[in-house]
């Protein structure tokens, strides 16, 4: 989770025991996930489940609209919640598309800056640095409202006009806050390698391209996966914000859906409903990355 | 301010916060709300963080259970959502229960309930890493020593544990105030929602985002400062580099 954790890790402790904060979180997960497999917890949870459900039909019955519980309005709507409006790209699906393809931009980007910010290069340092800081410490949404406004809404390539959809920009928007994290990150696992490691591939007579990509990289890799998880997931919960700039992402759609249905005993359990979807995709990622985490501690 | 109509009159850059009384007045106001939104979700926050880490200590299973499950809820859903869910159908259920016409708490109360439960929550794993890098040993004295349970908490895990927890709690503080943002969709008159009337109203989209930008780096690079300089004069000597 503390892009820090590996160097506050590896400190010799007179006075107090390492602080790594991921490692007996990931224990505790795991007692979780054993306690809710236990029969008894299953059992309650049934039970829970099978009482709201009498609940919920029989306060249906009470407001004189047996076909409108809670249960089938949930199923009516999650169609349109999860792949958008029919012909349209949008709904969950578009959450998760836009964090891979923000990903995917943002680690390629900040794997070059994050090179960039050991460059030899004085002037080359210093930029990767300012774009690093500059994108670290800004908020999501003041890049998104940034980005929306700023990128074109339409591009003419060879006299052809292209609309340039929303969630385009949005994902772009997206992956700048990615880049600049990831860039720390490279940085500091680049830093985290021995000099040792430099020193003897200069003996061998490697170029300083050839030690940095064939030597320092591969190394590296193993001690940026946990935290390059850990960012994805923090991506997949900052995707709902690009419904506020309007994209038919499954927030915009719940709140249609909310809108559409006006009843107010309906607003709690749709918002738990989408959250649910966030929750099942996200957790088992943070529980893998606790488990990285841990595996690669031990080994290095 | 003769400088800013210049500007506006010749480059036709318009900053009509640095000359118009009305939109400047609005302006700091906002930037005063997302301060005070901060420093209050930021203490409720830490609050949070040291009760639901002496919670996670507890004898009984099913509060730890309750505590993780919080931690994990919050952690893996989204701000956004937590924040609606809040603001609309939490307040909407609990004025509805106690029979309160308009609502329990404003936009603004339920963006620092939300926000505070959201940074609580990776407080608490924060605190709890801190609490388990102090020694038995120490632990152990203090029971020697006559200190109750809530005594050693108090006056030996806890000030120890926040030294080794202040680089942790400060990524995670830095993100708080970066969140706050999230308040501009219930409407909370924050920075970017003010920033965002004054460019409705004067047309000034580009030079209000600049400026926007620049007030949060100031205002998250201040925090910075603020955070290292504690961390460095609460250090523990020989701890860390």
């Amino acid at each position: 989770m503390n892009p820090l954790s590996h160097i506050i890790n590896s400190t010799d402790l007179p006075v107090m025991k390492p602080f790594n904060y991921t490692v007996s979180a990931a224990l505790q997960a795991r007692d979780i996930v054993k306690f809710s497999l236990n029969k008894r917890t299953a059992l309650v949870l049934i039970l829970v489940l099978t009482a709201w459900l009498g609940i919920d039909a029989a306060y249906a019955q009470v407001q004189g609209d047996p076909n409108q519980t809670i249960l089938q309005t949930l199923i009516k709507w999650t169609p349109l919640m999860f792949f958008g409006p029919p012909n349209e790209f949008g709904g969950f699906v578009l959450n998760i598309t836009v964090s891979f393809i923000a990903m995917a931009m943002g680690t390629f980007m900040g794997l070059w800056v994050g090179i960039g910010q050991v460059s030899p290069n004085k002037i080359i340092r210093r930029a990767s640095w300012l774009t690093t800081q500059l994108f670290r410490n800004s908020p999501w949404l003041v890049l998104l409202f940034y980005f929306m406004f700023l990128l074109p809404y339409t591009v003419e390539i060879g006299g052809i006009r292209y609309d340039i959809p929303g969630w385009i920009k949005a994902t772009f928007a997206l992956s700048l806050p990615i880049m600049a994290n990831l860039s720390e990150i490279v940085r500091g696992a680049i830093n985290s390698i021995p000099t040792g490691q430099w020193e003897s591939a200069q003996s061998l007579g490697f170029t300083r391209r050839q030690i940095l990509w064939q030597i320092i990289l591969p190394q590296c890799i193993k001690r940026m996966i946990p935290p390059w998880m850990n960012w994805y997931c923090i991506l997949t919960m900052a995707t709902p914000l690009i419904s506020i700039l309007g994209v038919n992402d499954g927030m915009t759609l719940t709140q249609h859906a909310l809108a559409a249905e006006a009843r107010s005993e309906f607003l709690i359990p749709m918002y738990l409903w989408l959250m649910t979807w966030f929750f099942i995709y996200s957790y088992p990622i943070a529980l893998y990355t606790q488990r990285f985490e841990r595996r690669f501690t031990i080994t290095t | 301010m003769d400088w800013f109509l210049w500007l506006h009159a010749e480059h036709g850059i318009k900053l009509t916060i640095f000359y118009d009384h009305w939109d400047r007045g609005r302006f700091i106001k906002g930037i005063w709300t997302t301060i005070h939104l901060s420093f209050v979700t930021i203490v409720l926050s830490i609050v949070i963080g040291i009760i639901g880490a002496w919670f996670q200590k507890s004898r009984f299973i099913w509060i730890r259970t309750i505590v993780q499950g919080y931690i994990q809820f919050f952690r893996n859903t989204p701000p956004l959502i937590q924040l609606y869910f809040f603001y609309f159908a939490m307040d909407t259920f609990l004025s509805g229960i106690f029979n309160i016409h308009g609502g329990i708490l404003g936009s603004y109360g339920w963006a620092v309930v939300s926000l505070s439960f959201f940074a609580g929550a990776f407080n608490v794993e924060i605190f709890r890493a801190g609490v388990e890098a102090v020694p038995e040993s120490t632990v152990e004295s203090a029971i020697s020593l006559g200190y109750s349970r809530r005594q050693i908490y108090q006056y030996v895990t806890l000030p120890l544990a926040f030294r080794v927890c202040l680089p942790a709690l400060n990524n995670n503080l830095i993100n708080l105030i970066k969140t706050t943002t999230v308040a501009y969709a219930i409407a909370v008159p924050e920075t970017l929602y003010v920033a965002n009337q004054i460019w409705s109203d004067e047309y000034n989209v580009l030079e209000m985002m600049n400026v926007v930008w620049v007030i949060y780096i100031i205002i998250v690079g201040f925090l910075v400062w603020l955070m290292h300089r504690w961390e460095r004069s609460t250090r523990i000597p020989g701890f860390g580099q």
